[in-house]
């Protein structure tokens, strides 16, 4: 029985880590102001691009990369249209949804011929596993040993990187120039104005490390949890990214707890595939996949909390005439 | 005392598409001194202090700081050269701490810790010097109005801003907060800082100001010594007596009242009395003119009458009806059913849709009459018939209905929405500003109509902040001064008299005659 929900753990946080790259993600973009519902789309381009270059040059690394440019590049056509043409944000991010799903297929299909899958990577061209020192001596230690054999070690990297980008985040926010700005873009773009700030520049800093952060979630599925790229493998991970960012208050910690929350939902669904609760009966799975956005929908509702966002998400700045 | 003037300004125009917000603006400001300027909205104040604080580029013309030439890119060279503004709608992050606003764009470095520590001792020290107390680490949202622009002020000072301007800094306080405000002001004088003080409210120039500079459509059309001027004068130079107009009537002969209005008091969202227990009426066959400087609740009173805002208390009596302003919330469509017209004192944000074409703006409000619509269709023929009749009749050009009003002309755009009124033919109109922004030869038009509807027997109630427009057109005219109506004159009152009462003086007998 421990075993199992320690196991449970372990893929949760596997199934989380894309959630909270991404989150994290969002959480720059809405901070500064910008909407961004392309967070799928970047994520799935991200993870093609990183797909098609790690099976070229056998490297993750450069996949990695790859992944990220992709991403960026998507981003900062967003800033084009939202930040300095002033188009609507939505309709913006909508497109780049459709331009990664249909180009990313197309491309794929063009190039590989395997039905819009990329290759099987070569050795290299994914992020392995790593493992912890002293995880297999110490697995058969009651509680602590599966805790720190099972669930500390023996992830790929960028899981690690995931769950420390959020008190970098943090303090990011928090505790530098940088962070402040960008908080007070997204609540009150004029004030940065009068400041002599420039709120154009800010924002597509802020687009840019949105970008980023989304390179790594979609690179994370194509060459670190997948061995490949596959058709619209992000499968809907943007947005459940995005309704975790409205759950946890475009809060970088309680960012990370909600993807959890979202990522041990996944978990269990998977989990209990096919089997009984007795009482209950067989739950469909459909119904934990349904959680996370149920969630929200009450969050918003106003049943838990109140989720206010950046009072100038959403709406292009624009100097007033007098 | 100190030669080198702290601002000065040469020659600076500026103009927003066919608007020309500056005219030719020469400006010298005193260091140490507090200057005032003074103008109606949109007499291009704010235009010119958003040049000077770098928000916006003049298109021509010289900015002198301290007797040297330079040019705002932006703020941030303007926050370089100690120029500080504190802006009417204040500039702040509402869920951000005092020391976090103070501090934003002025970090020191990438790192907060630092900035926020010199800003704490740096605010303590300004706290002492200028008396201006705040907790550093309240939140704005939670901080009174008051406060807040207390926080700008500080913002300012923490950036060493030498001058200071300040946008109509009193718009939101109250009257116990403002006063407050001028003891700060003091001070910072007699620290050795420059204030630039924008309003339109006289009382505060003389209150307040060493010199003050006068602004009239977009021109700087005096500069005084406040001690040497009076509010008469202010208030002269501010509506101006450019262009005398005249226009050629017969005495009215008023018949019965068609509306009055009764003990009507109207507050704002900010929670303040904007019209106080106002009291008129208005008989067939009159032109009831309503002058003040703009601001002293003419606005307010026009669109309470109309529907538009609603009324804290009061009843208006039409067509023999009378209504409860208070209780009963009509709305526009409610008085234009009672043979109410309107012409909105702001045809761009009220009278018209200027996306829309000609014909569809000839119809707004009036959309619902049977008259325009077949079953669940609009009767497209049927008011493109009427948009032309009224396009021959009111000499509207270009003379096409298909055409989007913002194609339009200021004149003719005005021209359509007097049509719309007067050709729908109401009992009582309602006029606010008839001819802002209007060429000399529509106002001729315009007035000639509104005689016409006089003569013809209708009641029409005239909001205008043209002192010789009031004048021009009106039987009766009544002065609005801080919300009230604080005196009456006849068809040929003085100007100097009415001035008087438009700057609030309130000298002999300004009660006489009351409502009739």
């Amino acid at each position: 029985m421990f075993e199992d929900f320690i196991l449970i753990l372990d893929s949760t946080v596997r199934l989380s880590t894309p959630l909270l790259l991404a989150c994290l993600a969002g959480l720059y973009s809405e901070r500064s102001g910008v909407v961004d519902i392309g967070l799928e789309g970047k994520m799935l381009g991200a993870a093609f691009g990183a797909g098609t270059v790690a099976y070229l040059t056998g490297n993750a690394w450069i996949g990695l990369l790859a992944g990220i440019g992709v991403s960026v590049a998507l981003g900062l056509l967003h800033g084009f249209a939202s930040i300095s043409n002033r188009g609507n944000q939505i309709v913006s991010g909508v497109a780049i949804n459709f331009l990664a799903a249909g180009l990313t297929a197309l491309l794929g299909q063009t190039w590989f011929r395997q039905g819009g899958r990329t290759p099987s990577l070569p050795e290299g061209g994914r992020f392995r596993d790593v493992a912890w020192p002293l995880a297999e001596q110490v697995r058969e230690i009651p509680i602590i040993g599966p805790i720190y054999a099972e669930l500390l070690s023996g992830h790929n990297i960028l899981v690690y990187a995931a769950f420390l980008a959020v008190p970098l985040t943090w303090w990011v926010l928090f505790r530098t120039r940088f962070g402040l700005r960008l908080r007070a873009v997204g609540e009150s773009p004029a004030a940065v104005d009068t400041a002599g700030i420039s709120v154009t520049w800010l924002r597509y800093r802020a687009v840019i490390a949105c970008g980023i952060f989304c390179g790594f979630a979609g690179a994370y599925l194509s060459i670190a949890q997948g061995s490949g790229f596959g058709v619209n493998m992000t499968a809907g991970k943007g947005f459940i990214a995005l309704a975790a960012l409205i759950f946890a208050k475009w809060k970088p910690a309680s960012a990370m707890f909600t993807c959890l929350l979202f990522g041990f939902l996944d978990a269990t669904a998977i989990r209990m595939q096919g089997q009984e609760i007795p009482g209950i009966g067989e739950i469909p799975v459909q119904f934990f996949q349904a959680l996370p956005y149920i969630l929200t929908v009450v969050l918003l509702a106003g049943f838990i909390g109140k989720a206010i966002p950046p009072k100038a998400a959403g709406i292009p700045y624009l100097k007033e005439r007098s | 005392m100190n030669e080198t003037p702290a601002i000065e300004l040469r020659r600076i125009n500026k103009s927003f598409g066919p608007v020309h917000a500056n005219k030719d603006i020469d400006l010298v400001v005193k260091k140490g001194s507090i200057h005032g300027i003074i103008g109606e909205n949109g007499a291009g104040k704010s235009t010119l202090m958003s040049i000077l604080y770098g928000f916006y580029h003049a298109d021509n013309g010289d900015i002198l700081v301290n007797g040297e030439k330079v040019t705002i890119p932006d703020s941030k060279a303007a926050i370089g050269m100690g120029i500080g503004m504190v802006h009417q709608h204040f500039m702040l992050v509402d869920n951000f701490s005092v020391l976090e606003n103070v501090v934003l764009g002025a970090e020191d470095s990438a790192m907060l810790a630092g900035g926020l520590a010199r800003a704490r001792t740096e605010l303590k020290r300004l706290e002492d010097e200028y008396e201006l107390r705040v907790d550093p680490d309240a939140l704005i949202e939670d901080l009174p109005v008051g406060l807040q622009q207390r926080v700008e002020i500080l913002k300012a000072l923490y950036r060493s801003a030498e001058v200071l301007i300040l946008d109509e800094p009193t718009g939101v306080l109250t009257p116990a907060e403002a006063d407050h405000l001028f003891k700060i002001l003091e001070v910072l004088k007699n620290q050795g800082k420059t204030v630039l003080l924008i309003t339109h409210k006289l009382r505060e120039i003389m209150a307040a100001t060493d010199m003050v500079s006068v602004m009239r459509r977009g021109e700087m059309v005096a500069t005084r010594e406040t001690k040497n001027t009076s509010m008469e004068e202010l208030a002269e130079l501010m509506v101006g007596r450019s262009v005398l107009l005249r226009v050629d009537k017969k005495p009215a002969e008023p018949e019965a009242p068609v509306m009055e209005v009764a003990n009507l008091t109207v507050t704002d969202s900010r929670g303040v009395q904007v019209v106080k227990d106002v009291s008129f009426s208005v008989r067939a066959g009159e032109i009831v003119g309503i002058a003040g400087v703009s601001g002293n609740g003419q606005s307010e009173l026009l669109e309470t009458l109309s529907g538009i805002r609603h009324a804290t208390t009061g009843t208006l009596k039409i067509n023999g009806e009378t209504i409860d302003l208070g209780a009963s919330h009509l709305d526009a469509a409610d008085m234009r059913a009672k043979n109410m017209g309107h012409v909105p004192e702001d045809r761009h944000r009220m009278g018209l849709i200027n996306s829309f074409t000609e014909y569809e703006n000839s119809i707004l409000g009036y959309h619902r009459d049977p008259a325009y619509s077949k079953g669940l269709l609009m009767d497209l023929g049927a008011i493109k018939k009427a948009a032309v009749s009224e396009i021959e009749k009111y000499d509207i050009r270009p003379p096409n209905p298909l055409l989007k009003t913002a194609n339009f002309s200021g004149g003719n755009q005005q021209k359509i929405v007097l049509a719309r009124e007067i050709e729908r033919d109401p009992e009582v109109l309602l006029i606010g500003q008839p001819t802002r922004g209007v060429d000399i030869g529509a106002i001729e038009f315009i007035h000639r109509r509104i005689v016409e509807l006089r003569d013809a027997g209708k009641g029409i109630l005239l909001v205008s902040v043209e002192l010789d427009e009031i004048r021009a057109l009106s039987d009766r005219v009544l002065v609005m001064f801080d919300g009230r109506i604080v005196g009456e004159r006849g068809a040929n009152a003085e100007e100097g008299d009415l001035g008087l009462l438009m700057a609030g003086v309130d000298n002999n007998n300004a009660a006489e005659g009351g409502v009739q």
